[in-house]
């Protein structure tokens, strides 16, 4: 490649259009005519992305400093009456973060939804990497019948979540099949572990395919004579793996693993229609949305503390993992 | 790179050995990756295995546990189309919000990604990870101010209110994929277009655009997918409406005629009714499917 350049680029030494001077000048040109056609083309992207994401973003915290018009009354510390959308700081926040719960209700309360959040997001992409690892591992060296793996494990990919929540439902009732198959006796959504294992394993189902097939397509850009080569020098196959296998689907792996994280921390749909949030398994989405129907300025302030709590989980992972997303992306794109 | 080029290099001359003692093994091999195979298909399969069997029992063997059809009926199917379940009015809203969604997103997102793909300007990592930012961005956080402000234009239960926010997440979707897709077509034809005298723009319209039709089908099918399978803005921005929710919603509020006990197998016909659509497209189009998938790095 540099090779080819450098020839090219001393043939054309005496010609002209080739000097290097001449090339930078026209790339400059090139490129500011670019940056205005991009500036064009990119406009209506940001400005719609502005008015769905950006403008409600700003106005859930707007709000979320404001009293909501459920909350309107005389305050009891002061003996003031408040009125609905006067400013009162950050007192939601501090609501949620003493726990002072509106009802009383159990399962309604923030650093048990924290808590429960965490715990689907560690054991569901801990699961979902090892076995996704794993199936790819096994469709990248079979030969024979990978249409058809390709195939089966695009299914659980295409059921919509809201279906396969519902189906897990259904197969973890109490006479349903999981208990008469395993032939154990319990009540899957009736106490907290049972009922996180539920919706564990039911997230596990739905994406696991998907981290197998982000993984395959690491593992096919490996060349095979590097396997070769490592076998011929007397590496184990358990040396190959953590040695050279590991290490080059290792990107692809963090990518999919932040995006992974990213997702269950933001879980609404699996646990919220198969246990529908009892017995330990309301998670910060299913808290905000049973609170958007009583307090919607309390709604606001805690959506906004889960999306910052999203931002910096996201923020520490890139740092620590130095996954690069947006170069691993940039280099796809440009792959 | 060039590590990995130097060492394949070297392992050239070894290929014979190599072979011979992989024969030797492969027997036993063979049978393990056989058996791997074996236990990914079924853990796929299984469990939308039985959602199937589930919708073809009667009611009254909801629970029974015959690993085949028995009992079949297909009363559970003629049930969810009639009655206050507004199953095939979900079908349609589902379909029109989804096309229009997608419509949207593919008009608007297909210059963005041709941007990102083709030109260099700067700040293009800052508008790459803007748009990576957006696509995770939790759908928790618009429900509440969507939410209050569609309850103030007396939206909630619209079809514009479940329109709307779906493309805050359709929209990143659907310039991901078309930009890996654009970056991977023949430009050379666009550079001959521009030789011949064509505008950037017109280059754009008359020879890129028609190439690129398989890479835009894909994206849409992916958008178009990502809308079918939302769930928690439709739930609550839908306001309880049958006449616009859309089918996630609506088979998650599915009663049957005895309001204590759940309709599984209903439920589960209903389940087999919206996943059987989706699975024979993504069949179809697998390849592109997953080239898609892999590339943008996204979750349907």
């Amino acid at each position: 490649m540099t090779a080819a350049t450098g020839e090219v680029a001393e043939q054309g030494r005496k010609a002209g259009p080739g000097d290097p001077r001449a090339r930078r000048r026209r790339r400059a040109r090139a490129s500011r005519g670019d940056s205005r056609l991009a500036f064009r083309l990119i406009v209506p992207t940001i400005l719609l992305l502005g008015v769905v994401i950006g403008y409600p973003v700003v106005y859930a915290i707007v709000q979320s400093l404001k009293l909501d018009k459920a909350d309107a009354g005389i305050n009891p510390s002061t003996g003031f009456f408040e009125s609905g959308g006067k400013y009162i700081g950050g007192k939601y926040y501090g609501y949620w973060y003493n726990c002072h719960c509106a009802n009383g209700l159990p399962g309604h309360e923030f650093w048990p939804a924290v808590q429960t959040t965490i715990i689907f997001t560690v054991i569901t992409v801990a699961f979902e990497i090892v076995l996704g690892t794993m199936m790819a591992l096994v469709m990248h060296r079979a030969f024979r019948g990978r249409s058809l793996v390709r195939a089966a494990i695009l299914v659980p990919w295409a059921i919509p979540t809201a279906v396969t929540a519902l189906m897990w439902k259904y197969m973890f009732q109490p006479h349903g099949v999981i208990n008469s198959l395993f032939g154990t006796h319990i009540i899957w959504t009736g106490s907290e572990w049972p009922a996180r294992w539920a919706v564990i394993i039911a997230d596990v189902w739905k994406t696991t395919p998907f981290i197998a097939l982000l993984v395959l397509a690491g593992l096919q850009v490996i060349p095979d004579e590097l396997y070769e080569s490592a076998k011929v020098d007397g590496a184990s196959a358990r040396q190959r793996f953590f040695s050279l296998t590991l290490p080059l689907v290792k990107p692809a792996l963090m990518v999919a693993a932040l995006f992974r994280i990213l997702d269950v921390l933001r879980i609404y749909d699996l646990p919220a229609l198969l246990t529908g949030g009892s017995n330990n398994t309301t998670t910060l989405s299913i808290l905000v949305v049973n609170e958007l129907r009583s307090s919607q300025n309390a709604a606001a302030a805690l959506s906004t503390i889960t999306f910052l709590f999203i931002f910096v989980v996201a923020f520490i992972l890139v740092r620590l993992f130095s996954v690069n997303v947006v170069q691993t992306q940039a280099r796809t794109v440009k792959a | 790179m060039t590590a990995v080029a130097t060492e394949s290099a070297a392992a050239q001359p070894a290929h014979p050995a190599v072979v011979r003692r992989r024969r030797r093994s492969v027997d036993g091999r063979a049978l393990g990756r056989g058996l791997g195979i074996l236990l990914i298909v079924l853990w796929c399969l299984a469990p939308a295995y039985w959602m199937l069997v589930a919708s073809l029992r009667q009611v009254d063997f909801t629970y029974d546990s015959t690993p085949w059809p028995k009992h079949v009926t297909f009363d559970n199917f003629r049930a969810i189309f009639k009655g206050n379940n507004h199953f095939g009015r979900a079908l349609l809203n589902t379909i029109l919000i989804g096309a229009v969604v997608t419509a949207i997103a593919m008009v608007v997102g297909v210059f963005c990604a041709y941007a990102i793909a083709r030109l260099h300007f700067r700040g293009k990592f800052a508008v790459l990870g803007l748009i990576l930012a957006a696509s995770m961005f939790p759908g928790v956080a618009l429900v509440t101010p969507l939410f209050q402000f569609f309850t103030n234009a007396g939206w909630l239960g619209t079809y514009q209110a479940l329109i709307i926010p779906n493309l805050a997440f359709a929209l990143p979707l659907c310039v991901y994929v078309l930009s890996s897709f654009f970056s991977q077509m023949p430009w050379e034809l666009e550079q001959a277009a521009k030789v011949d005298g064509a505008s950037p723009g017109q280059a754009f319209r008359m020879v890129i655009l028609p190439i690129a039709a398989p890479g835009l089908f894909t994206a849409a099918i992916l958008v178009f997918l990502s809308v079918w399978n939302e769930y928690l803005l439709a739930s609550q921005l839908s306001n309880n409406n049958p006449n616009v929710a859309p089918v996630t919603v609506a088979i998650a509020s599915f009663t049957g005629s005895d309001p204590k006990v759940v309709p599984y197998t209903s439920i589960m016909a209903a389940g087999v009714v919206v996943t059987i659509p989706l699975v024979i497209v993504v069949l179809l189009f697998q390849r592109r499917i997953v080239s898609g998938l892999t590339a943008g790095g996204v979750k349907g």
